[in-house]
């Protein structure tokens, strides 16, 4: 079976985190999560075994959009909301490229919610890596949509009334074929959970819980350490327990899905996580044990991981380049009809 | 062919036929197939389909008409023609909308069936056109044009609405009766469309068979037409339009540089023929993306560019509004993008089918911040091939994004094409950076070459990684930059490697055949048609008129002032409210009049002629 980066030709000598870092000064905010998923990326590039030059890191506005400019890659820091829909172009012409996305809350889920959306349903062979810190930070701290609702910044001075989006079940909605939600504190999960999105063939999106500590510090404060009991690891084929064992996920008799006691239930009855069950009902349900409100629950890991057909696979295969460019056109410039002057 | 015993036969030198009917009447069909019979005897023509928005606008009434306009001739011919010598109208509707335009003493042919209570009161009609005498000033021919081709196709059992339906065929054959056509290529042509639908094909035929023998049997006509092949440049012609000369002309850009095409779209009337067409041609080589919206359409165009491919987007005026952000950012990456308008009248959603040349201050200045690019402009709906090849070679030369301009009157207008040999276009380079180009074996993305433009490395090249973005970009090595004196450079060299395409760009070549004329005439894009014949008008009237036409409107040719003081008036006809005249007079400070339009329709000569004609004698008597 193919990989996410299947055709991309692979370095003929190893490569060392370094080469990944340019010559950009890195210009967060100190204590950014951004510098965390940075540092995590750039330790991942080399193992991912692929050269250098074949990778490219598209990005939108915002802060995380600034990216590209630290990695010794291909980068395009383009328009805001507007990375899915450029990064689609590349990937379709370029299959030999892997092909990143960097974004953030306001960029993707709110002026370019429909080109996320489009580039999940067609199932584009891109890897998005979605910075969730829950406000907007470029633009120096309004609400939003993943914001909690109520929440006080300059553009919503007594609370705003927006219901704040969860990304997951948006993707999921959108039948994304690689969902995952990763946390920039815990780069060892970071790691493995961009590994596998970038190995998935086909669009893959992961949702990073990113700290802002100038305008939303302590957004992801309960959830800072992976002991954390509103944290919910996903791992495929094992029953879903967290809070060191003692909670886990069960189902309801009405079909929903419920937190219970792992004492209180017999052994069988946690649910078991299926990453990849084609029906994406369990995904879904799991995605909607967040708590987008307070954050007091929400689930990590995984959530989906299944193969369906490949936009850019399948559209390459109706293109055919034809041997002789030129006396294909000559034909084709004649049409069916013509006639002749003497 | 067959021959008529009993009728005279009349040669004329050009002949203007309007068919005009319901929207769901086939009448764009028939044209189109008229058309192709014209192209077919050597005869010069041009067409203007006209069709409403709706797919099937409310049945009989004036806003559901549909009309295929054919000019032909024994000579050369630069428009459809302005008033039409015959009007076929299927129904009062079509009358009604279309007879004001007809000549007088022009030929009627009418439906008769069609003119019920019912439906001239649906337009308006208080009696019968057809019978209460209102007519005289015409060539009535009312026909039950229903009921014979009812009649002609009863041997198929098919219901009386099927049946009724091929009366688009009936009156094609009897068209191409009168105008001493052949009948073979049109039952070829509907063997070949209707193939798969026997029964279809077989009564089209039976009716379009009917329709000629009608002509032929019946003495409703005393005297058919024929005209005679126009002289023409040896070779072989095809009849093309102007979306499909642009669809060809992009794959021959792609081809003579060597890059793979990409088109990125969102379907919009009347620039979706340009999406059918290149999806038609995967096997050129061809990727066409239908994208969710006309952001992403450029978007992807964008990154296909980005990754080496010929990016172009193709739109009409709606869509360029919504793709303006990104062929800014387009701008300040200098990355190479050809955008295709195909204009429409507006604004907002306007008259999406009827043509106009309002976007032209868009093409130019619809962007934020100091954001130049070039602007070119297709003559006619076969230059709309050159017009690409041309957009493509200076995109890719320069590494800027191209608006090319052309309307819905080229778009679906045809003409005869004289095609082109592919193999002897002349190359274009996008040279390709494949080396590092800075000190210590660094890669300067923004080192300029001598024209200006900067060197293009593409993913997947070793050594050459670096980073580009909307954010202003440090000279040479295009890092981040917001320091005022590298901003201010910056928006120079931009502007600077526009400006200096000129040296690229052919002088303006005036037409001024007695070489002493007073009054210029200038246009650019679809106007060449009607202005030509215009000019050829006043000729004939003793006047003398210079004409020059614009393809590249920025930069504008390098002699265009001097062209412009040559003259004592310059007249430029746009079909927006001056856009062009403005400019013209801001860079050259010369006063120019605007002669404007924008009714939806191309320019008439015969309206712009008189109007020419005054202007001379004014100056004449000055």
């Amino acid at each position: 079976m193919s990989t996410g980066l299947s055709g991309v030709p692979l370095a003929i000598t190893p490569l060392n985190r370094k080469e990944f870092v340019s010559d950009q000064e890195v210009r967060w905010c100190p204590g950014c999560g951004d510098y965390a998923v940075l540092a995590a990326f750039q330790s991942l590039m080399p193992q991912l075994g692929v050269k250098r030059e074949n990778t490219v890191v598209v990005s939108g506005i915002g802060c995380s959009s600034r990216f590209p400019y630290y990695l010794d890659t291909y980068g395009l820091h383009s328009i805001h909301g507007r990375a899915p829909a450029i990064a689609t172009g590349v990937a379709l012409t370029r299959p030999d490229l892997a092909v990143w996305v960097v974004t953030g809350d306001g960029d993707a889920l709110s002026i370019g919610g429909n080109h996320l959306i489009h580039a999940l349903r067609r199932n584009v062979n891109i890897t998005i890596m979605l910075f969730n810190n829950r406000i907007y930070g470029l633009t120096k701290g309004q609400f939003s949509p993943t914001s909690e609702t109520g929440k006080v910044t300059k553009s919503s001075p007594v609370g705003s009334v927006d219901h704040p989006f969860n990304p997951l079940t948006l993707a999921l909605g959108a039948e994304a074929s690689f969902v995952a939600r990763a946390l920039d504190s815990d780069r060892k999960q970071l790691t493995e959970v961009l590994t596998a999105a970038i190995n998935h063939r086909g669009a893959s999106i992961v949702e990073i819980y990113q700290n802002c500590p100038i305008f939303n510090d302590g957004a992801f404060e309960g959830l800072k350490t992976p002991e954390s009991s509103a944290i919910i690891p996903l791992v495929h084929g094992e029953p879903i327990t967290f809070a060191g064992g003692e909670l886990g996920v069960v189902r309801k008799p009405d079909g929903s899905l419920g937190v219970s006691a792992v004492s209180d239930v017999e052994p069988g009855a946690l649910v078991v996580h299926d990453a990849h069950a084609h029906d994406a009902t369990l995904a879904f349900q799991l995605s909607q044990l967040t708590d987008t409100q307070g954050l007091s629950l929400s689930p990590v890991g995984i959530l989906r991981d299944v193969a369906r057909p490949v936009f850019d696979d399948e559209a390459r295969n109706q293109v055919h380049m034809p041997a002789d460019r030129v006396a294909s056109l000559q034909r084709l410039v004649a049409g069916p009809d013509t006639w002749t002057v003497l | 062919m067959r021959q008529s015993a009993v009728t005279d036969v009349q040669s004329l030198d050009r002949v203007v036929i309007r068919f005009a009917g319901d929207s769901g009447d086939g009448m764009q069909l028939t044209g189109d197939r008229f058309t192709s019979d014209t192209a077919s005897l050597g005869n010069d023509f041009a067409t203007l389909p006209n069709f409403p928005a709706e797919i099937r606008a409310p049945q009989g009434t004036v806003a559901g008409v549909s009309s295929f306009q054919l000019h032909f001739a024994d000579s050369d011919i630069k428009t459809p023609g302005d008033a039409p010598d015959v009007l076929v109208a299927m129904n009062p509707a079509a009358l009604k909308a279309n007879l004001a335009d007809l000549k007088r003493g022009g030929v009627i042919i009418a439906d008769a069936h069609e003119f019920t209570k019912r439906n001239l009161a649906k337009v308006g009609y208080a009696s019968d056109p057809l019978t209460d005498g209102s007519l005289t000033d015409y060539q009535l021919h009312a026909l039950d044009l229903t009921g014979l081709t009812v009649a002609s196709v009863e041997q198929f059992h098919l219901g009386r609405k099927e049946a009724s339906r091929a009366k688009n065929m009936f009156s094609l054959g009897l068209l191409t009766w009168l105008y001493t056509r052949p009948v073979e290529h049109t039952l070829e042509f509907l063997d070949h469309k209707f193939g798969t639908k026997p029964e279809i094909r077989d009564s089209n035929k039976a009716a379009f068979l009917a329709g000629h023998a009608f002509g032929e049997t019946t003495e409703t006509f005393a005297v058919r037409f024929e005209v005679a092949a126009a002289p023409a440049q040896p070779g072989t012609y095809r009849q093309i339009t102007g979306n499909k000369a642009l669809a060809l002309g992009l794959i021959a850009g792609s081809v003579t540089s060597g890059l793979p095409l990409f088109l990125g779209a969102y379907p919009i009337t009347p620039a979706s023929d340009v999406l059918h067409e290149l999806s038609k041609a995967k096997d050129q080589g061809v990727t066409t993306f239908q994208a969710e919206d006309e952001i992403a359409a450029v978007g992807a165009a964008l990154g296909a560019s980005y990754a080496g491919h010929l990016g172009v987007t193709s739109t009409s005026g709606p869509g360029m509004a919504l793709k303006s952000e990104t062929i800014s950012l387009a701008v300040m990456l200098e990355q190479p993008l050809v955008i295709c308008d195909i204009q429409r009248a507006g604004p907002a959603t306007g008259m999406p089918t009827k043509t106009e040349q309002a976007d032209l201050l868009q093409a130019m200045f619809g962007r934020h911040g100091e954001a130049p690019l070039p602007v070119i402009a297709a003559q006619s709906p076969a230059d709309c091939f050159d017009a690409a090849i041309e957009a493509v070679r200076i995109a890719l030369t320069y590494r800027t994004p191209v608006i090319l301009l052309t309307d819905g009157y080229l778009a679906n207008g045809a003409e005869p094409w004289l095609l082109p040999d592919i193999a002897s276009l002349p190359a274009i380079d996008p040279h390709f950076a494949t080396q590092p180009n800075g000190p210590e074996g660094t890669y300067l993305p923004y080192l300029r070459d001598e024209r200006g433009a900067r060197p293009w490395a593409i993913p997947g090249t070793p050594g050459l990684e670096h980073r580009i973005g909307g954010i202003e970009k440090a000279d040479k090595t295009g890092n981040v930059s917001y320091a005022p004196d590298n901003h201010e450079f910056m928006v120079a060299a931009r502007q600077a490697k526009i400006d200096g395409i000129v040296a690229d760009v052919p002088d303006l070549v005036v037409d001024d055949p007695t070489g002493d004329a007073d009054v210029l005439v200038l246009g650019w894009g679809s106007t060449w048609g009607p202005i030509s014949a215009a000019a050829r008008r006043v000729r004939d009237a003793g006047r003398r008129v210079a004409t020059t036409h614009l393809r590249h409107l920025n930069p504008l040719p390098a002699n265009t002032g001097e062209v412009l003081r040559r003259y004592r008036r310059v007249i430029v006809p746009e079909m927006n409210l001056g856009q062009m005249a403005m400019i013209l007079r801001a860079r050259y400070l010369v006063d120019v009049q605007s002669y404007s339009r924008v009714r939806g329709l191309p320019i008439s000569p015969a309206e712009l002629a008189p109007h020419l004609i005054d202007v001379i004698d004014a100056e004449e008597a000055r």
